[in-house]
């Protein structure tokens, strides 16, 4: 059961997401109404394997360019950006 | 940074655990090696709602000395007993006496209109998003491909609150019922399947039905089903959808294996053609859990010199094979599902290269020379698995980094000491 | 059966393309005969550098003639040729390589090419993720990047267009006397047969004093801006180069993808096409040393590939003495996506019995010594693998 208590707050393009432990990083951007990356051509896109093969998740994570955001769990003050 | 152990496994799934847990027990120097955080692979992720013999390995594994290495990426074998991995962002060198790769397997994605919107994922993509917190409860969800997995994550999806609008199995219902027959001889894994049923009975299963486009504005709203001569249209908010598994042949290959048919080949000590190299999992044949626990209780007994035990376990083994070989019949593509994809569906996600684009090559080879398919970061592994099926490509031969890795990772790795050069 | 033909070229790497397009147009009738991917050998692994090169007289003359002829070109190219005028910055480490920059600056505009030296702070302004105390560097704006593939792909569709047949895939079983044999037994006769396959052109004929020199590349995840032009360092000044042992050099392009592509290597002996680690790893320190934002850039690929080597660093093109209905286009090393095109205009004006551009005798098969400027270049042409 969620537990306001041991919650976890980040940021997805400037806006306040909170999470429980254990939460990967495409599944807040997602909790954030958003998708995880535009596609070459333009398409929006969001994860597809779940587990880190696909690319489809790939995301700014502190800074850093193409993190794959479903591999990576949620920590306290994380800045994420997404296209 | 450089480890060295008696014996690396790579893959922390149910066959990387059982490898790694039975070898730490014969007093080796033991490391577990994979690229997600947590233990369990894409099977037992996450603590929450886990089956009886994932709790029981998983607190083998927490009770063992076995060095757990996550979030570690595997992407280069420069030299026999040597493995470069890359661990928040730095480069590591691990050196084994032996080796047990179990990799796993990942789903094969066959391309149709619509299947790059947000929200169509795979079987076990959804599945593992929703074990990474993603919340479902009352999401409407149609359940589509092939194989096992549907009905599972169908039961698991369920019992977070999803609402199951349809689960569609491309297979035909007699394969299914002749599957379902010889599962008698399986009992758990009959038991299993009717609980995952039961967990899902409000969801209508359509055999020989698969997705054939899938619309809306920036993410899925509804999806149009074939199934026969009949299409219809149900509006739903994920689409699930996974045909079946593809062994992750990677390392495999890199370490030069002999692959027979599309997977690993072994002997009864799942010893690979090349030495101090074993395999159990998925890679050896898509067998499911409870093969894998066992493959990797004998790679890990084989691989700590404990051959008389692992054999004792051999018998076990050989009664599943005939699982793997039911599962795979069952689980055959019907060559229509080549059908659904249009000119302008995008078979390769990071370059975006259409089908249309793709039909005038010859090879994948030459596919990728002169579109870019397959060049894109996921390096092929989602976009080549669908065009074998489309086109009947075969792949081309592994070269490292056999994940993208750093610059600077690749700039690390170890070198051959016998060998020098004279540098610029 | 036979078909009869004025001109067989045998391989569609980007050589043979242009070798088939450039005869076409001149109305020779034209065959082109490939047994894999239309630019599948060297023309792929290649960096798709088109380079104003200075190594010799000879060398600048072909470089410069066919970096004209691509420039003429550009604007008919297809989107996914990818062709970018981002010119060349000649990169030096210090006031040393610095005068080498002067030298090469003399050197271009007795060509006509016009080139411009930045200073220390100018060349921090170019591209700001060089490493801050590099010297200056020379920049040759005429210079571009396209890749290699689908160039060779557009000019063997020309070729078509304009009359050329394409045999593909099919394996050469021999060629001579004006007979050229494919797998499956098909014949074809030819007054001139042009051999264009690369390295692999001694499978046909032995005695070519051609070797190979293996290369390795990596390209990069999108990082759009990070590297603004191709990039090659002038270090070779100071390192112990030579033409036996292997080399790595610094040499950094970006894409119009927004990926970086890193070079180069250069290696004789090696037959394997493994990837070479001790190489790769000093290959791409090396890159670090200059650019170091690429450690933390994401590799996607390595590649390896042959380049066709001669002992005098210039390709081989003419008739081949043995048997005159041999007439070569290959050696071409690490320039051979820049020299495509010219070697193209050499080899149609020569067949067709017209005055050649640019003076062919440098490059006959049989061929006095030819004078090197003051340094050999492993660093451009990119490894071109």
């Amino acid at each position: 059961m969620p537990d306001p208590a041991r919650s976890i707050t980040l940021t997805v393009n400037g806006t306040m997401v909170r999470v429980q432990p254990g939460t990967t990083v495409a599944a807040a951007i997602l909790i954030a109404g958003g998708y995880t990356r535009t596609s070459v051509s333009g398409e929006p896109r969001a994860p597809l394997c779940g587990m880190g093969i696909c690319f489809e998740c790939r995301a700014s994570i502190g800074g850093k360019l193409h993190q794959r955001s479903c591999q990576i769990l949620c920590t306290q003050g994380m800045d994420v950006r997404t296209p | 940074m450089k480890k060295a152990f008696d014996v690396v496994v790579a893959g922390a799934g149910p066959a990387g655990i059982a490898a790694a847990v039975t070898a730490a027990a014969q007093h080796r120097r033991v490391a577990l090696v994979d690229d997600n955080q947590r233990p369990g692979g894409q099977i037992w992720r996450s603590g929450a709602s886990l089956p009886r013999p994932a709790r029981v390995w998983l607190s083998r594994l927490e009770a063992s000395a076995v060095e757990h290495l996550s979030g570690t990426r595997i992407f280069d074998h420069p030299a026999p007993g040597v493995l470069c991995a890359e661990w928040n962002e730095t480069a590591m060198e691990l050196h084994y006496e032996k080796l047990v790769f179990a990799t796993g397997a990942r789903e094969l994605f066959l391309p149709f209109p619509g299947w790059t919107l947000p929200n169509v994922m795979g079987a076990g993509g959804l599945d593992a998003m929703v074990r990474g917190g993603l919340p479902v409860a009352g999401k409407r969800v149609v359940v589509a491909g092939t194989g096992p997995l549907l009905l599972a994550v169908a039961a698991h999806l369920a019992a977070r609150g999803a609402k199951i609008v349809a689960i569609c199995e491309q297979a035909p219902f007699a394969r299914l019922a002749k599957f379902a027959a010889q599962m008698s001889r399986y009992p758990g894994k009959l038991l299993q399947g009717l609980a995952y049923r039961l967990a899902a009975r409000h969801s209508r299963l359509y055999c020989g039905c698969w997705p054939i486009s899938a619309s809306g504005s920036t993410a899925l709203e509804s999806l149009t089903l074939r199934q026969g001569n009949r299409t219809w249209s149900v509006a739903c908010d994920y689409l699930a959808c996974g045909f079946h598994l593809v062994p992750n042949l990677e390392l495999a290959e890199l370490l030069g294996c002999r692959i027979q048919d599309g997977f690993v080949a072994v002997d009864d000590l799942q010893q690979t053609s090349v030495a101090n190299v074993y395999c159990a999992g998925e890679p050896t044949g898509i067998g499911g859990v409870e093969m894998a626990l066992v493959e990797g209780q004998i790679a890990g007994l084989a691989a700590s010199g404990s051959a008389e035990a692992a054999r004792k376990l051999i018998p076990q083994r050989r009664r599943m094979l005939g699982f793997v070989d039911a599962l795979r019949r069952t689980c055959a593509l019907n060559p229509e599902l080549r059908r659904p994809a249009a000119d302008t569906t995008l078979v390769c996600r990071c370059e975006d290269v259409p089908f249309g684009t793709l039909r005038e090559h010859t090879s994948w080879r030459d596919a990728k020379l002169h579109t870019r398919c397959g060049m894109g970061p996921c390096q092929g592994r989602i976009c080549g698995a669908a065009a074998e099926f489309l086109f009947g490509w075969g792949p081309d031969a592994v070269r490292p980094p056999i994940f993208p890795a750093l610059v600077s990772s690749l700039a690390a790795e170890s070198t051959n000491p016998n060998k020098s050069m004279e540098d610029a | 059966m036979s078909e009869t033909w004025d001109v067989v070229v045998l391989g569609a790497g980007i050589v043979g393309a242009a070798c088939a397009r450039a005869c076409s147009l001149r109305g020779l009738r034209t065959a082109v005969v490939e047994s894999g991917a239309i630019g599948g050998g060297a023309t792929a692994a290649g960096m798709g550098h088109i380079v104003v090169m200075d190594d010799s007289e000879p060398q600048l003359a072909l470089t410069r003639y066919s970096q004209q002829l691509w420039m003429a070109l550009s604007d008919r190219l297809p989107p996914q040729a990818e062709f970018e005028s981002c010119g060349t910055l000649w990169v030096a480490a210090d006031e040393e390589e610095m005068q080498e920059v002067r030298r090469k600056q003399r050197v271009y505009a007795s060509l006509g090419v016009a080139t411009e030296i930045l200073d220390s702070r100018a060349l921090r302004e170019a591209e700001p993720h060089l490493r801050p105390e590099m010297a200056g560097a020379l920049l040759v704006s005429s210079d571009a990047v396209l890749y290699p593939p689908c160039a060779a792909a557009w000019l063997l569709e020309e070729a078509i267009h304009f009359g050329a047949k394409l045999y593909a895939p099919r394996t050469v079983v021999s060629a001579s006397a004006g007979h050229v044999r494919l797998d499956g037994g098909t014949e074809l006769t030819a007054e001139h047969i042009v051999v264009a396959c690369g390295a692999d052109s001694v499978r046909l004929i032995p005695e070519l004093p051609l070797r190979k020199r293996k290369g390795h590349l990596v390209i990069t995840d999108r990082y759009p801006g990070l590297v603004r032009h191709q990039l090659v360092e002038l270090g070779y000044l100071k390192s112990a180069h030579s033409l036996t042992t292997d080399s790595v050099a610094f040499n950094a392009q970006p894409r119009r993808t927004g990926q970086i592509l890193i070079g180069s290597s250069r290696q004789y002996g090696a037959e394997h096409t493994a990837v070479d680690h001790a190489i790769l790893k000093a290959m791409l320190a090396r890159a670090q040393l200059y650019l170091p934002a690429l450690g933390a850039c994401s590799a996607i690929r390595v590649w390896t590939g042959f380049r066709a080597a001669t002992p005098d660093k210039l390709p081989l093109i003419g008739p081949w003495p043995a048997d005159e209905t041999l007439f070569l286009a290959t050696g071409h090393e690490g320039l051979g996506i820049t020299t495509s095109l010219g070697t193209g205009r050499l080899v149609a004006d020569a067949l067709s019995g017209a005055a050649t551009e640019i003076p062919l005798e440098p490059y006959l098969p049989v061929r006095g010594p030819i004078e090197h400027s003051s340094s050999t270049h492993p660093a451009a042409g990119g490894l071109h693998a």
